[in-house]
């Protein structure tokens, strides 16, 4: 067996590195090139040095921007999780209608970022009409928003992989547990707990990159108004590239700057969540 | 030996699901595909065109047209008329359409290819700054030599002519002449007939009146309107209206006082105008400025079109949806008329519609010189021949600068006609200067500066500072 994976190993695997070399590592390679120069098209680029990354830092927007997006962050990985997780506990207790429930929570995940986007945007903006407002009204209403819709999106998703992580958990740890007289809130902080660990690690990290990265919802749902006030990182990339001529070169520095933000948070999540996670 | 070719079976399943893969994605979209698989995939037009290319090979080594059209709602009278080209010469057209508000997006994408665009457009002098490199010189074109007037070619600083205005689009403020005149049969109505407003304070008194009385015209007359003019959507959709077309005014004005057609840092001399028109515009509205951010320009064309209000500033394009059937609209053209867009300056009696035009041919320069040859013929042809004149006149409704449309082909449009009227009365013509507007950021700064005045969480001073210290920021920022 061993043997003709070792000889199969290729028949299997190019096709799979020819895509990933075509549709990742050559644009990749090209993106950190490009940042470095100005161009029209990315056929005809100039080499300009750092010109393109001095540039962001006179641009306010993109810091406005980092902020926003680092506190979006924040809120909607902590509100999806400890919600994902509450509802999974509640899944799990064998309760009637369990399995629909979880369909129910799990479809919105099914459904694509812009069409949720211009959903929420009539929902909420339905509810703030009675108030004479909108969405775009201000930069917290969008927030909000934006969090609101990521939770109804994210939850379920989130949920099922704790509930495979609970039910992964032995029976007879948490008999043990109660046996030697644990409460529930005990049981929750040192049995379940540690043993899900490997979902959080999992579930912390999708949620983490999906909202540093958001940007269907945002373009959907506020499109940065009022003002580029909710505008998020990904977005501010897109309109740097887009809307001032001349600019394109600073859009690829930006999106250079965002993958190595990215990269070093998902990384230091992992590496923190890793170190907790217990052997069974 | 089952299992070996089991195992050659699956993996060539998955190299062809690869390619499969690989080439749908080519088909789907325009970014990476060979205008042959596009115009395969465009629809009956294009594929009849691939037809002419086999039935004269000959022809086709003559080189080739790849227009990448800016306006989807022109896209099938394109492609119908390329088809007719290809028939009778031989030569092979496509018309790719660029989705709405992505032309700028398609078009770096695709002039980066073998196969790149021969035919594409611009805006106007800011578009052109970036595209300088990919606009060979028209000048000595028989297409420039049909221009009715120079002020329709794009010139580059050398003074070439890079690019070749193709339609003439006027805009103002679209009101309903049934309304208006109903208004004028009310007891100590402001005016006696609509052609009484010839400035700014008519406009508003009228604009007040209407707005104040809209109870009382619905129980006179049995209209359901709901403001003197129609929403001032600040959605993305309609926005241009107001941070780019209305802003024209203002910009107009300054640049005619210093004898200017551009400026690296605009002064404001004209915005309390642009103020006092934007008060108007939001306080005798259907709608609260609170909920201006969310509405969009199809909300504003059917309050409008259901004569829920009595103006709406917009174009000569409306004119296509406004008269549609298919949208059941009250109004019917002969309800429709449009006047120009008064913001209070000294002598505007006089001042008509605002004309111009923002959709400059290029021909790239970077193509091959047959198929450079095989655009300009094109061209000529669409702007001399009587198929391309047909289409351009009628079934697009351009009103075009090219002397060969004066016999007969000019476009059915009041909106067009009310411009014509304006000019033939010797009214000036307000010309189009947001083409000089800096950049994109520019428009979108002002735009939100606007939306937060009228929703009252900013200040006017936002606006001006949006509007001045902006224009130098983005004039430094992309020269």
């Amino acid at each position: 067996m061993e043997k003709s994976i070792k000889k199969y190993f290729p028949i299997f695997a190019l096709p799979t590195m020819v895509a990933f070399t075509l549709g990742f590592i050559v644009p990749f390679i090209m993106g950190i090139y490009l940042s470095f120069c100005e161009f029209t098209t990315i056929t005809d680029a100039k080499f300009v040095g750092l010109k393109n990354y001095i540039r962001i830092f006179s641009d306010s927007t993109f810091t406005h921007a980092l902020w926003f997006t680092a506190l979006f962050t924040v809120v909607s990985v902590l509100a999806i999780n400890v919600l994902a997780f509450a509802i999974a506990m509640l899944l799990t207790k064998g309760i009637r209608g369990t399995n629909a429930f979880r369909t129910v929570f799990f479809m919105p995940n099914l459904i694509g970022g812009i069409v949720l986007g211009y959903i929420w945007q009539i929902l909420l903006n339905g509810i703030l009409e009675h108030f004479g407002k909108t969405l775009t009204y201000s930069a917290s209403y969008g927030f909000w928003g934006l969090v609101i819709l990521m939770c109804w999106q994210q939850i379920g998703y989130m949920m099922i992989i704790y509930i495979s992580g609970i039910q992964n958990i032995p029976g007879e740890l948490i008999e043990a547990a109660k046996i030697d007289g644990a409460t529930a809130p005990q049981v929750l902080r040192y049995v379940t707990i540690p043993m899900v660990m490997p979902s959080i690690t999992i579930c912390t990290f999708l949620t983490l990159t999906n909202s540093f990265k958001l940007f269907d919802q945002n373009l959907a749902l506020t499109a940065g108004e009022p003002s580029n006030n909710s505008q998020m990182l990904a977005l501010n990339i897109f309109e740097t590239f887009y809307s001032r001529t001349g600019w394109e070169g600073a859009g690829q520095a930006k999106a250079v700057i965002f993958f190595i933000i990215v990269a070093v948070i998902a990384v230091a999540q992992n590496r923190i969540t890793r170190s907790k996670e217990v052997q069974q | 030996m089952k299992r070996k070719v089991l195992s050659v079976m699956l993996a060539s399943a998955m190299l062809a699901t690869m390619f499969a893969g690989c080439g749908s994605d080519a088909a789907d979209d325009a970014g990476t595909s060979t205008p042959a698989a596009d115009a395969a995939d465009a629809g009956d037009a294009a594929a009849s065109t691939e037809a002419g290319d086999a039935a004269a090979p000959a022809a086709s080594g003559e080189g080739q047209v790849y227009y990448l059209n800016f306006k989807p709602e022109q896209n099938d009278a394109w492609q119908a008329l390329a088809a007719t080209y290809t028939e009778q010469t031989g030569v092979p057209v496509t018309v790719i359409t660029a989705a709405d508000g992505t032309y700028e997006q398609t078009l770096k994408s695709e002039i980066a290819k073998t196969e790149a665009p021969t035919l594409f457009q611009v805006n106007g002098p800011v578009g052109l700054a970036n595209w300088k490199d990919y606009c060979m010189d028209l000048s000595g074109s028989e297409l420039y030599s049909h221009l009715t007037s120079d002020d329709y070619a794009l010139k580059n600083d050398a003074g070439e002519v890079s690019g070749i205005a193709y339609v003439i689009e006027t805009y103002g403020i679209i009101y309903n002449k049934k309304i208006l005149n109903d208004y004028c049969t009310l007891e100590n109505a402001v005016i006696s007939s609509p052609e009484d407003i010839n400035n700014f304070e008519t406009l508003k008194a009228v604009a007040d009146d209407i707005q104040a009385r809209l109870d009382e015209m619905n129980d006179t007359f049995g209209y359901e309107l709901k403001g003197a003019f129609t929403s001032a959507g600040m959605d993305g959709s309609s926005d241009w209206r107001f941070k780019t077309h209305l802003a024209n005014l203002p910009i107009y004005y300054e640049y005619k006082d210093k004898g200017i057609d551009s400026t690296d840092a605009i002064e404001g001399t004209y915005l309390d105008n642009y103020k006092q028109v934007w008060d108007m515009y939001i306080t005798d509205s259907t709608c609260e400025p609170g909920l201006l951010s969310s509405k969009t320009g199809d909300e504003a064309e059917a309050e409008f079109g259901m004569e829920e209000a009595v103006f709406y500033q917009n174009g000569t394009w409306e004119y296509g949806n406004l008269t549609n059937d298919d949208n059941g609209y009250l109004v019917t053209a002969e309800d429709m008329g449009m006047m120009p867009i008064y913001i209070g300056v000294e002598g505007e009696e006089n001042q008509g519609l605002c004309t111009g035009s923002e959709n400059y041919w290029c021909v790239n320069s970077q193509a091959s010189a047959e198929d450079q040859q095989a655009t300009l013929d094109f061209l000529n042809w669409v702007i001399t021949s009587d198929e391309g004149r047909d289409s351009m006149a009628n079934v697009m409704g351009f009103t075009t600068p090219f002397d060969t449309f004066a016999d007969g082909y000019t476009a059915d449009n009041v909106f067009i006609q009310a411009d014509a009227a304006n000019t033939a009365a010797g009214k000036y013509s307000v010309t189009w200067n947001f083409s000089t507007i800096p950049s994109e950021t520019w428009k979108d700064g002002v735009g939100s500066a606007l939306l937060e005045y009228a929703q009252g969480t900013g200040d006017w001073d936002a606006v001006v500072s949006a509007f001045v210290d902006g224009w130098a920021t983005e004039y430094a920022a992309t020269h």
